[in-house]
């Protein structure tokens, strides 16, 4: 790992080398189509790791894999020294991966159950999976509630009453209630307004500092990975076309993709090109 | 440059369970001949609304007042066949094409459907223009793509095809309702590029509806801020990103995160945006701006010229120069 120490890196302390999690040549196929290939990588605790890449590039099907809900064609996903490679055999297995690695979707929309509320589900996380006194449970409620940023009758609402940043915030209190090591944002804040989304993300930034938990961030918006990431990894049809420190790779890209997604990117200065022109000034 | 379209005091309800609800307030623009405009904000802001009510795609029971002008026709009173050419001048292209292509019929039916009805083009004749207008959208194997179904492409594919369908009845005006938002960043930059070949080719007028200030300034003239239903700002949009006049404007600049640099912290706006019909009196973003004084709050604000721009906030002469101050390091 590099040696730059940010916030939560210096909550990475030197014995605690381990990686968190670890993904060795992960492959997987659908049908004659390979969505991901020989992926590997390792996750350091409390440090953040970016997958970028466009629709199809596989990053979606990676996350997926990691927390269980995909099953992997080859290699192996390793999280907290436990191999999640294979289906669980029992629940108690599952049940403890489902403590290590968390997920937050993208759409608070249609990630919540339209009928309980922030604090009614966050307390049955907290019943599935741990052994707390009711008193205990409502204490945690109200920390975590705390934690995202949400008020007593915000944490107690059903999503109906809530805007889609409230929501997110319910969903990520939900991710944090089993205590994870691992926490994976796809695509998390992309739905939100430009307001709400730097809002949501200083909560997930004060998150990893205060709880040392390693983020996997989702994202096409390589702004947002700028912002919360230290290492980046960019997918091309499944395949990883580029890695390395998150600044580097976006400030000097080196593989052609990289470059293509870099320069898409809008900002002062920016014209659109059209691919023809693009490819007729290559050649 | 004339005023192609012109928009003056727009004020429109819409019926909701709850009774009538005021989405936009008193919105004033212009559009030149071959200008575009952006047009910027969040969720019920009233931005989408705007593009509705200048193609006159309102939902039924909407209440309008003020006026719209488009080549010096008075939009709102327009019905029949005057109203259908009015929607030929004025295309729209819509966010999520899937959700605007009837996923049974080939994309040939989609396209060339209104110049058979309307313009009573013979099949062959309607094809033929579709085709070219793919072409031009650079779409390659235009034959091929006629006969598919709107399932066989892909999202940036369709959304080509959307725009195409657009152009077939030869509009003078665009209204692109965050037309590249659910689309790759690598797609994104091929439809604006297309856009602004149209624009030059075709001295097209464009709004361009986005919660993107930095594509707005990138491919836009001129940009309208909205917040709450009102106009806050319009600005050369290169000026709009690096010397806001509002301070929402400023604050929407300062919570994007930055592609060049990473934030110790982002700059917040706390709160959330809030729709028309949720406003406070006064100033509507006096809750959550951190120049707010009381007399923001207690008087109603107007937009007023300041150094070739228009701003709707009593201290923007004030606090020139100065909205910026801790952004990004």
């Amino acid at each position: 790992m590099s040696d730059e120490v940010r916030g939560p890196a210096t909550r990475a302390t030197l014995d605690d080398a381990q990686p968190v999690l670890s993904v060795r040549n992960l492959r997987k196929v659908f049908g004659t189509q390979v969505a991901v290939d020989d992926m590997t990588f390792d996750l350091m605790p409390g440090r953040s790791l970016a997958i970028v890449g466009e629709s199809g590039s596989g990053k979606t099907t990676v996350a997926r894999m990691i927390c269980g809900l995909e099953k992997p064609t080859s290699g192996t996903i390793t999280a907290c020294g436990r191999d999640r490679s294979k289906p669980a055999r029992r629940g108690s297995e599952r049940k403890a991966r489902g403590r290590e690695v968390q997920i937050v979707f993208q759409d608070p929309y249609s990630s919540l159950d339209p009928r309980q509320s922030g604090a009614e589900l966050i307390d049955e996380v907290l019943r599935v999976h741990h052994d707390h006194d009711a008193a205990d449970r409502k204490r945690i409620v109200a920390e975590l509630a705390e934690v995202v940023g949400l008020d007593q009758r915000q944490i107690n609402a059903l999503p109906k009453a809530l805007s889609g940043g409230q929501r997110q915030r319910v969903a990520i209190a939900r991710a944090l209630a089993t205590d994870p090591r691992v926490l994976i944002l796809d695509e998390s804040v992309a739905a939100l307004d430009v307001s709400i989304q730097a809002q949501v993300l200083n909560v997930l930034a004060d998150i990893r500092d205060d709880r040392g938990i390693s983020y996997i961030l989702i994202s096409h918006d390589l702004a947002v990975v700028r912002q919360l990431t230290e290492e980046t990894i960019v997918m091309q049809r499944g395949v990883v076309v580029e890695r390395g420190e998150t600044g580097q790779v976006l400030d000097d890209p080196q593989h052609p993709y990289t470059k293509l997604l870099r320069a898409s990117v809008p900002g002062p200065g920016w014209k659109p090109q059209r691919m023809r022109d693009r490819i007729a000034a290559q050649a | 440059m004339s005023a192609l379209l012109e928009v003056r005091d727009l004020t429109v309800q819409l019926k909701m369970d709850s009774g009538m609800r005021e989405v936009i307030t008193g919105t004033s623009l212009t559009i030149a001949e071959g200008e575009a405009m952006g047009l910027v904000g969040e969720s019920g802001s009233g931005k989408s609304m705007t593009a509705k009510a200048i193609a006159r795609l309102l939902p039924d029971g909407a209440d309008v007042q003020g006026s719209v002008t488009f080549d010096g026709t008075d939009v709102l009173a327009l019905d029949g066949d005057a109203l259908r050419k009015h929607r030929a001048q004025v295309a729209v292209v819509f966010q999520d094409p899937r959700a605007h292509i009837n996923p049974v019929r080939r994309i040939e039916d989609f396209m060339t459907e209104s110049l058979r009805i309307l313009e009573s083009v013979s099949k062959p004749d309607a094809a033929k223009r579709a085709a070219a207008a793919l072409e031009e959208v650079g779409i390659d194997d235009p034959g091929k793509r006629l006969r598919q179904f709107p399932h066989e492409l892909s999202g940036g594919m369709l959304q080509r095809v959307m725009i195409a369908t657009a152009l077939l009845s030869e509009p003078r005006l665009l209204l692109a309702d965050e037309c590249t938002t659910a689309l790759d960043v690598t797609t994104q930059a091929e439809v604006m590029a297309i856009l602004d070949d149209l624009r030059r080719d075709r001295g097209l007028s464009m709004l361009f509806i986005t919660h993107d200030l930095e594509l707005a300034g990138a491919v836009c003239d001129r940009t309208c801020v909205m917040y709450a239903g009102q106009v806050v700002e319009t600005r050369a949009a290169s000026l709009l990103h690096g010397d806001p006049l509002h301070p929402y404007s400023a604050a929407l600049v300062q919570a994007r995160p930055d592609i060049s640099s990473t934030a110790e912290r982002l700059v917040a706006i706390p709160g959330r945006p809030v729709s028309a019909f949720e406003a406070p009196s006064g100033c509507r973003f006096a809750p959550r701006c951190p120049h707010a004084e009381d007399a923001c709050r207690a008087e109603e604000q107007v937009l007023t010229e300041l150094d070739g721009g228009r701003v709707r906030c009593r201290r923007a002469a004030e606090l020139r120069g100065r909205l910026l101050d801790g952004a990004h390091v």
